[in-house]
């Protein structure tokens, strides 16, 4: 299904994409600012794997940040998980 | 224009909110059974909370010229201790009976633990023991793609199962098409933080189409918005989308999803 208003786009999405990626950006800065912040921790990777997806020409960047932000999925987790 | 709330817990919500969802054109709401966020002391708490939601919320709802319907079960954050789990299911049967109960949610996963599985399967036994339809939550944040897998798993392997009369609910981009594809309703909600917003689930209308869509607010305890799905249409009118298509959203889905149980018995007053 297209977007029904495929024209309009570029002009409603433009200003709060950029208010958001100030936000962001601003965010960063704040986690940066903060002293005694352990380096390894892995909610760190997560964000820096986020923000790749963002830079990436590739569509589906939402599914891709959440996928950046899940759990991975065992199809043999009944094997592991086994029946109570 | 007329909507459905197919998903929210007005127990948690005051008269007022209910007096502006049916100024904005709400006409009926669905309320799953959950979790009150802290862990209930006993079964008959559990008792008069399902006393709750088929007898005092469906006459508040009406009081506001809203048509309340109700889901019977044991939401996933009190399912780790089985055996309880297990006494709270002996209860539902009576409750399932009841004339504003469509069916068993919501009911599936949170931390994704074995305990869990072994709550969820007595749950969804019960709802194929008398044919029940059943509303599914899925999880949050990091383990919602995982625990969506194992409950379509599940599902998967229960040969009495009938997708049309199943509901995987709070999909997010990275599951939505996993419960569509599989013969499943989608459910999407606009919660703030956690889950959609207006746009994004405008978003995967545009991706997806409308067909076996449901939009809800998942209004509860916590922050969160009894009228999000006002918001949506709006957002999806400001988008330029037909109204034809935003009533199939709002109101046509949620009629045929409703319509299933032998106990909705909803007859729209105005000619729309
Ligand atoms: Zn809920």
């Amino acid at each position: 299904m297209a977007n029904a208003a495929t024209s309009g786009v570029l002009d409603r999405e433009f200003l709060p994409l950029r208010a958001r990626l100030i936000d962001l950006a601003a965010a960063l800065d704040r986690i940066d600012r903060a002293s005694g912040l352990p380096a390894a921790d892995p909610r760190r990777e997560q964000i820096a794997h986020g923000l790749a997806v963002l830079n990436s020409p590739e569509p589906n960047r939402a599914e891709a940040v959440l996928a950046a932000f899940s759990l991975p999925y065992d199809p043999e987790w009944r094997a592991k998980t086994p029946r109570g | 224009m007329d909507f459905f709330d197919p998903h929210i817990h007005v127990a948690s919500r005051t008269t007022d909110d209910l007096a502006l969802m049916a100024k904005m054109g709400c006409v009926v709401v669905g309320e799953p059974a959950f979790w009150m966020g802290y862990d209930r002391g006993g079964v008959n708490s559990f008792h008069d909370y399902f006393r709750q939601l088929t007898e005092w919320e469906p006459k508040r709802c009406a009081a506001a010229g809203i048509e309340h319907y109700a889901w019977m079960g044991l939401n996933a954050k009190e399912a780790e201790n089985v055996g309880f789990a297990r006494e709270v299911i002996a209860e539902l049967p009576a409750f399932l009976e009841r004339p504003n109960v469509l069916g068993v949610g919501e009911i599936g996963l949170h931390k994704c633990t074995r305990n869990e599985v072994t709550t969820l399967l007595g749950l969804i036994d019960a709802a194929l023991a008398s044919s029940q339809m059943m509303l599914f939550h899925t999880p949050h944040l990091e383990d919602k793609y995982k625990g969506t897998r194992m409950i379509l798993d599940v599902l998967a392997d229960d040969r009495r199962v009938d997708p049309a009369r199943v509901c995987i609910d709070h999909c997010e981009e990275h599951t939505i098409r996993l419960a569509l594809e599989s013969g499943y309703w989608a459910g999407v909600t606009l919660y703030p933080t956690t889950k959609a917003t207006p746009e994004r689930t405008a978003d995967m209308v545009e991706m997806y189409g409308p067909e076996r869509l449901l939009v809800n607010s998942s209004a509860d305890w916590g922050p969160s918005n009894p009228l999000a799905v006002p918001e949506f249409i709006a957002t999806m009118r400001r988008r330029g989308h037909p109204d034809s298509l935003i009533r199939r959203l709002v109101y046509e889905n949620p009629l045929a999803w409703f319509r299933q149980s032998e106990h909705f018995r909803f007859a729209p007053a105005r000619a729309t």
